[in-house]
C-alpha cells in the first residue's frame, strides 16, 4: 500500500510542477543556479570517470581478443560501442543519480525540516514548481554532459591504446567509424533525457515529502539513489526492449 | 479582523480541533496558548490556511474561506505574514534578500524600489547592517528580527508567529514581543502569536485563547488572566513558580 502511495504522490507531484508557475524573473534565476549546480558542478567528475572507464573498456576489449583472424579495429568498435549505448547514458546516470540526486533530495529535504517549504507555501507559492521545475529545466541540458561522457570516453579508450601498445591508432578509429548506425545516437539521447526526468523528479519527491529530522534527510538521501538507480535500470531495460530488438 | 466559527479537525481518529470560536481583532496582539499537544500548531495551521477544517469556517475580514476559488486563496495568503518558530529563512539567501523574496514574489516593483522598501523595513526591526550577512551567520535574535521583517515587508493584513520567543534569551525575547507589538499597533495588523512563554503571554497578549485538548478552555486578557477561577488556566500559569508568586501579591493586594 506504502508503494501504491508513493507512485500516487510522486504522480501528483510531477502535475503540480506544472501548475502554477513562478514568476519568470524569479525562475530564470533559480534555473541558472541550478544549471551551475547540476550540470556544470558535475562536468569534472563524469569527465574523469568517462575518460578512464573508456580506458578500462579498451585494455580488457583488447586482451580478451587472442585470436588472430580477428581484426584489431574491433577495439575501437567495441569501445565505442559501449560507450555510447550503455556506458555513457546508463553508467553516467547511476553515478549521477549518487551525486546530483543525493544533493537534491538533501537540499530540499533541508528545507522541509527547517520550515522553508512551510514558508514558501504560507506566502502562497507553489513550493513544488518553485523548486522542482528548475531541476528538472537544468537536467534538460543532460544530454550535454552526456555527449561529452561519450566522447571523453572514446578518447580514453585510444589513450589506452597508445599507452598500453595494444594496436595502433588508425585501427582503433577504423573501428570507431566501423558500421556506424545513426539511430544508436538517438538510441542513446533519448534514454538520456527519460533519465534526466528521473535524476530530477525522484530525488525531489524524496526530498519534498519527506518527514521528521537531520538523520531522516540522511536516509532519504540514500532511498532516493537506491530508487533512482532501480527506475534508470527497469526503464533501461524496457526502452532497450522497444528500441533496439526487432 | 478573523472570525473563527467552531471549527473541527482530525486526523484519522485523533480529533484534534472540537469546535473552537472565537475572533482576532486587528491591531491587537492575541496569543493562543495552552500545553503541547492542546492544538495550538493546528489551529495556527488552519488559520494560515495550511490545513483545512472538516467543520466550522473561518472568516478573513467578510471573506468566508471555505468560498474562496484557488486564485483568491492564494491572493489572500500573499496579505499573510508568518514568523516561524525556527524563522525558517532561506539559506540560500543573504538577509536582504530574503526580506526582498515576498516583494519578487508578489509585486512588480523595480529593484530599486524593492530594495528600498527592504531597508525600511530591516530599519523598522534595528538591522541596518546585516543585509549583505547569511542567515548562518547571525544570531537567534537576529534570525527572528529578519523573520519579521519579511513577514511585514508586503504589507500583511494578518501576521501570524509561532513560538517566536523559542530559544531565545529573556532579554532578546522582550524586545521581540515589543516590536511584534508596535509593529502590529503601527500597521493595524491582526496578529496571532502561538506561546507557551508566560512572560510573553503577560508582555503583549491583548488577547488571550487558551486550549485545552482541542477545546478553546478560557478566553481573556493578561489583565484578566490572573483573576480567573478556570482551573485549567490557573494550573496552567501557576505552574511555575514566579507567576505562582505573582499571583500570592496579587491577592495579597487585593485584600
Amino acid at each position: 500500500m506504502t508503494y501504491l502511495h508513493n507512485i500516487g504522490t510522486y504522480f501528483m507531484m510531477i502535475g503540480q510542477m506544472f501548475h502554477k508557475p513562478t514568476k519568470w524573473s524569479v525562475m530564470r534565476r533559480l534555473v541558472f543556479k541550478d544549471i551551475e549546480d547540476l550540470i556544470i558542478g558535475s562536468l569534472g567528475i563524469v569527465s574523469f570517470i568517462s575518460f578512464f572507464v573508456g580506458g578500462v573498456v579498451t585494455i580488457q576489449t583488447a586482451l580478451n581478443i587472442d585470436n588472430p583472424l580477428i581484426p584489431k579495429s574491433l577495439i575501437g568498435f567495441a569501445t565505442r560501442q559501449s560507450i555510447i549505448l550503455e556506458f555513457a547514458p546508463t553508467f553516467i546516470s547511476i553515478i549521477m543519480a549518487g551525486k546530483v540526486g543525493s544533493y537534491i533530495t538533501s537540499s530540499i529535504g533541508t528545507m522541509r525540516v527547517t520550515e522553508q517549504i512551510d514558508a514558501l507555501e504560507v506566502m502562497g507559492i507553489n513550493a513544488v514548481n518553485y523548486l522542482v521545475f528548475p531541476k528538472f529545466v537544468a537536467l534538460m541540458l543532460y544530454p550535454f554532459v552526456i555527449s561529452i561522457a561519450m566522447f571523453l570516453g572514446i578518447v580514453g579508450g585510444l589513450a589506452a591504446v597508445i599507452f598500453g601498445d595494444f594496436g595502433t591508432v588508425d585501427d582503433f578509429i577504423t573501428g570507431v567509424q566501423l558500421d556506424f548506425i545513426p539511430f544508436h545516437i538517438f538510441y542513446a539521447f533519448l534514454k538520456t533525457i527519460v533519465f534526466a526526468f528521473v535524476l530530477a523528479t525522484i530525488p525531489s519527491f524524496y526530498g519534498f515529502y519527506m518527514k521528521g529530522g537531520a538523520l531522516e534527510v540522511g536516509k532519504a538521501s540514500t532511498t532516493s539513489f537506491v530508487w533512482t538507480s532501480v527506475v534508470i535500470i527497469l526503464l533501461n531495460y524496457i526502452l532497450t526492449q522497444l528500441l533496439l530488438s526487432t | 479582523m478573523i472570525e473563527v466559527k467552531d471549527i473541527e479537525k482530525s486526523f484519522g481518529d485523533a480529533r484534534i480541533l472540537k469546535g473552537i470560536s472565537t475572533t482576532f481583532e486587528e491591531g491587537k496582539t492575541s496569543m493562543v496558548i495552552g500545553q503541547s499537544g492542546s492544538g495550538k500548531t493546528v489551529f495556527l495551521k488552519c488559520l494560515l490556511g495550511l490545513f483545512t477544517p472538516e467543520k466550522g469556517e473561518i472568516i478573513y475580514d467578510g471573506r468566508p474561506y471555505s468560498g474562496l476559488s484557488d486564485d483568491q486563496r492564494s491572493d489572500l495568503r500573499a496579505e499573510m505574514g508568518m514568523v516561524f518558530q525556527g524563522s525558517a529563512l532561506f539559506d540560500s539567501m543573504n538577509i536582504l534578500e530574503n526580506v526582498m523574496f515576498p516583494l519578487r514574489m508578489f509585486t512588480k516593483q523595480s529593484k530599486s524600489e524593492m530594495a528600498d522598501r527592504a531597508d525600511e523595513v530591516l530599519k523598522r526591526v534595528n538591522l541596518e547592517d546585516a543585509h549583505k550577512k547569511m542567515p548562518s551567520e547571525a544570531s537567534g535574535g537576529m534570525q527572528k528580527r529578519v523573520a519579521i521583517a519579511r513577514a511585514i515587508v508586503n504589507r500583511p493584513k494578518y501576521l501570524f508567529c509561532d513560538e517566536p520567543n523559542s530559544g531565545l534569551d529573556p532579554r532578546t525575547a522582550i524586545v521581540i514581543d515589543n516590536l511584534i507589538q508596535e509593529i502590529t499597533e503601527e500597521y493595524n495588523i491582526t496578529t496571532v502569536i502561538n506561546s507557551h512563554d508566560m512572560n510573553s503571554v503577560m508582555e503583549i497578549g491583548q488577547k488571550i485563547v487558551f486550549l485545552k485538548d482541542g477545546v478553546k478552555a478560557w478566553e481573556g486578557s493578561n489583565k484578566t488572566i490572573f483573576k480567573t477561577d478556570n482551573e485549567a488556566v490557573t494550573n496552567f500559569v501557576y505552574s511555575s513558580d514566579l507567576f505562582k508568586k505573582v499571583r500570592q501579591m496579587y491577592l495579597e493586594e487585593r485584600q
